[in-house]
């Protein structure tokens, strides 16, 4: 029918859907294409040195030989601190703000509000905030605890936003049949409606981890520079990010192990990714099967 | 749903108030650190706010901290200009990859360039950073010396921003309601017809938080800037002219300055911290007035 | 306000459980903070001092020369390291050489130009010369990298040219010194100053930069070492109070003949004292 009444007006759309069509097929080749070059420079660079040696081998003459063990290690020293303390903060947090108090509450308003900021702020801020408060204040010093309580609070609003979004998709009618079962609500927030959050209070576990060991302007003056296998927590470590950030700015000759490095954030990243998107999965296959 | 095979009220309701108590401490706890925040900020600001009028910082000749000139200026313009370049940039991108995504690809095609986004949006900032210093700024440098620009950052800020804006804008555009783009090609509107009419209106909440989500990223990017920026004080006077973003100047400068220099490194985080939380401010008034 | 109260023990807690955990730092642990330039070294020095001194480690944090003053004053740091004679200002610490290390222009490893004079090097940083063709180079606007401010190379060089920093027109700022070898590595037209040791250390590995001879002298590490180039300064370790015990150790064994190997692979000028 259309090739029938077919006048100028219908042509010129025509004309303006194919050219918005041609536009967006290139920009996405342009995307895809920059992409695709950067993920070939780093796989290019980095897998020559990449073995089983490069990761568990310590850093030498300034990172230009040997390994990323340490470094690892302290990376993960710093993730296990900042967890540790930004998770029961934050779940707390986005319990009450979905199951005991109202949203529209002052108290609960100012909390959402001061958290909406705080998920802005530059993570450099945090790095100043910790190095006055944690490092000097507190005289925790370069370590991988400042490091890691700094980090701590730059996660509290990606983790209490994902856990209060994990909440608030159970269904209205479980707490009903829970109130109407006489449970207390602390029972039916552990019996009923944890249960069925999990995997998104998962998922966004591994959200914040993924953020977090891609960070290093908070940890520049946090965690500090030193290379070494951390026997403390008040211990300086330098964190694979910040690793990165040094062969690449500081050391000569450091070009090899950066990529290297890079290599291995990515495939580390990479596979978190992975998991918090399978939990991201399973928490929508069950939110479907409830309702 | 109930897996726990004793009883389900193992709990008493007094408990209850014990509880609330300990998770309004945890919650306190992170709306303090806001403030706590903005006042180890100001504290450690206070000894040049103190003795140095504000207006320094935007009127001294330059930035010559060591010479005591103290003019931010010029930071906070490279700043804008980098983030808002970006943002002009990524913006048609990201939106342009959504739409590809959902209305233009065959489904396998969809979900490869899905899982490349995703990938992307793992990619750490010191990366792309570390990328940019080694291949994008030889590059401009070629075209037009000195390479480490405006220009590469705002390259490098786009590359960043690109897919949080695609994976955002991409979540707004799949809520739309499946009936709503039915009814417009119903009424015989064209592929493009249905998707500006209909599909991108119906997703700006989503799309528009999207962006700002980006913008914040963009103007509180650090590394991967002071990487590939040149860092120069200056106002840029062309894209190809180097600049230097209030981040980079902390982390460049911190770790060296003494006394009144590292107050007023202080100062201008807290600079950079207001224009961040004026930013939110103005996204919680337009998603109150424009989205209700 | 039952759980304001709380707050506040909590807070005092987490005081207290935090000024515990730093007294149980080892007494046997060395930090060194300070100049970036020295950092690499002080690396190396301290894996060698920690293999001879089981049970001792040695932590060290780069973050420039005035932070290594700065610790060192407030205690945070045992040892600073400093590039640079201190300043009259800085008297009040003691300083000990353990290398020398010269200040030298790099350009590209393409560039015609092999000399500049003094004269024609202040005429390029303070911006009156732009072009490589009026000092003998190639027809094409020259790329200026400066120091960050505050940094201790950046110090050197505008105190050995009686510059200021507010008169160099500079097209790049950067901050240490495999930034600024980085940068005119891919760039044929960048100029920039950088520790000798640095630039001979990647120029030997093949990285496109060389040196440039500055007023008739190269800059080489054998003229560093016999005191012909003109920009050259120590690399000082310094200590708020005279050393003793561990820190006496360290410095003793950084300045004594068997390191000598480790400073001279870093491309320094070992300073001897034994």
């Amino acid at each position: 029918m259309s090739k029938l009444f077919v006048n100028k007006d219908k042509m010129s759309y025509l004309l303006r859907d194919l050219t918005i069509q041609v536009l967006i097929y290139s920009a996405i080749v342009c995307v895809s294409g920059v992409f695709l070059w950067i993920l070939f420079d780093l796989i290019r660079g980095g897998s020559a040195l990449l073995s089983w040696q490069f990761l568990t081998d310590v850093p030498r003459d300034a990172g230009r030989a040997g390994g990323i063990s340490s470094i690892l290690a302290s990376t993960l020293l710093v993730l296990l601190i900042a967890l540790l303390a930004a998770l029961p903060i934050s779940w707390a947090t986005a319990i009450l703000l979905t199951e005991f108090i109202s949203a529209e509450s002052p108290f609960g308003r100012w909390v959402r509000y001061s958290l909406q900021v705080l998920a802005c702020v530059p993570s450099i801020i945090f790095g100043l905030f910790g190095y006055a408060f944690f490092s000097l204040y507190l005289g925790l010093g370069f370590s991988i605890l400042s490091g890691g309580l700094t980090l701590a609070c730059m996660l509290l609003p990606i983790l209490v936003s994902t856990a209060e979004a994990g909440l608030r998709a159970v269904p209205e009618s479980y707490r009903l049949s829970a109130v109407a079962l006489g449970m207390s609500r602390a029972a039916t927030l552990f019996h009923v409606l944890l249960p069925v959050a999990a995997p998104a209070w998962a998922a966004g576990l591994l959200l914040g981890i993924g953020r977090a060991a891609a960070e290093t302007a908070a940890l520049m003056f946090t965690s500090g520079y030193v290379d070494r296998m951390p026997e403390s927590l008040l211990d300086s470590g330098r964190v694979l990010a910040l690793h990165i950030f040094d062969l690449s700015m500081n050391v000569p000759g450091g070009d090899a192990p950066a990529f290297a490095s890079a290599l291995v954030l990515i495939l580390l990243l990479l596979v978190i990714n992975l998991v918090a998107m399978r939990f991201t999965y399973l928490w929508q296959r069950k939110k479907l099967n409830a309702e | 749903m109930i897996w726990w095979k004793h009883s389900i009220s193992f709990l008493s309701a007094s408990i209850d108030r014990w509880f609330s108590a300990a998770l309004r401490i945890g919650a306190l706890l992170a709306a303090l650190i806001m403030l706590f925040i903005l006042l180890f900020l100001l504290l450690e600001s206070w000894p040049v706010l103190r003795h140095i009028a504000l207006m320094r910082f935007f009127t001294d000749e330059a930035w010559h901290p060591l010479e005591d000139q103290y003019n931010l200026l010029p930071m906070v313009t490279g700043t804008l200009y980098a983030s808002s370049g970006a943002l002009l940039l990524a913006i048609p991108l990201g939106i342009a990859s959504a739409l590809f995504m959902i209305f233009y690809a065959t489904p396998r095609t969809a979900v490869l360039y899905r899982r490349l986004i995703e990938l992307l949006a793992g990619i750490p900032s010191v990366v792309f950073g570390f990328w940019g210093l080694t291949t994008l700024v030889p590059l401009i440098n070629q075209w037009h010396p000195p390479g480490a620009s405006l220009l590469a950052s705002i390259l490098i800020l786009t590359l960043m921003i690109l897919p949080t804006l695609a994976l955002t804008s991409y979540a707004a555009l799949v809520a739309v309601p499946k009936d709503y783009l039915q009814a417009a090609v119903a009424l015989g509107l064209s592929r493009w017809g249905m998707i500006y009419g209909v599909a991108l209106p119906a997703a700006r909440k989503g799309i528009v938080a999207g962006i700002l989500l980006a913008a914040g990223r963009a103007i509180g990017e650090t590394m991967a800037v002071l990487m590939v920026a040149g860092n120069v004080v200056q106002h840029a006077d062309s894209l190809f002219a180097p600049i230097r973003t209030l981040t980079a100047n902390i982390a460049l400068e911190m770790a060296y300055a003494m006394g009144d220099h590292r107050a007023v490194l202080f100062v201008s985080g807290l600079l950079l911290l207001l224009l961040v939380i004026a930013l939110t401010i103005i996204a919680a008034w337009f998603g109150k007035t424009h989205h209700v | 306000m039952r759980w304001m109260k709380s707050i506040g023990a909590a807070t005092i807690m987490l005081v207290l459980m935090s000024l515990t955990l730093s007294t149980f730092a080892s007494s046997h642990k060395l930090v060194l903070t300070g100049s970036s330039t020295i950092a690499p070294l002080a690396i190396e020095l301290g894996r060698r001092f920690e293999s001879l001194h089981p049970g001792v480690r040695v932590d060290v944090q780069t973050g420039g020369s005035s932070r290594g003053i700065n610790d060192t004053r407030k205690g945070v740091a045992d040892i600073g390291m400093v590039s640079g004679v201190l300043k009259s200002a800085e008297q009040d610490l003691q300083a000990f050489a353990i290398a020398l290390d010269g200040v030298g222009i790099i350009v590209h490893a393409s560039n015609p130009v092999t000399t500049l004079t003094n004269r024609q090097i202040v005429g390029i940083f303070t911006g009156r010369i732009t072009n490589w063709q009026e000092v003998g180079g190639h027809d094409a606007r020259i790329t200026l990298v400066n120091k960050a401010e505050g940094r201790s190379t950046l110090e050197s060089f505008l105190a050995y040219f009686q510059l200021k920093n507010s008169e160099i027109k500079s097209h790049i700022v950067i901050g240490d010194n495999q930034q600024g070898i980085k940068i005119v590595s891919g760039n044929p037209h960048a100029i920039g100053y950088v520790s000798i040791g640095a630039a001979a250390y990647d120029a030997q590995r093949g990285v496109p930069i060389k040196l440039l001879t500055m007023d008739g002298v190269a800059a080489t590490v054998a003229n560093v070492r016999n005191g012909t180039y003109p920009l050259s300064r120590p690399l000082n370790l310094v200590t708020r109070l005279p050393p003793t015990g561990l820190v006496k150790q360290f410095i003793d064994f950084a300045r004594s003949k068997q390191t000598h190997d480790l400073v001279e692979a870093q491309y320094f000028v070992p300073v001897s004292v034994d």
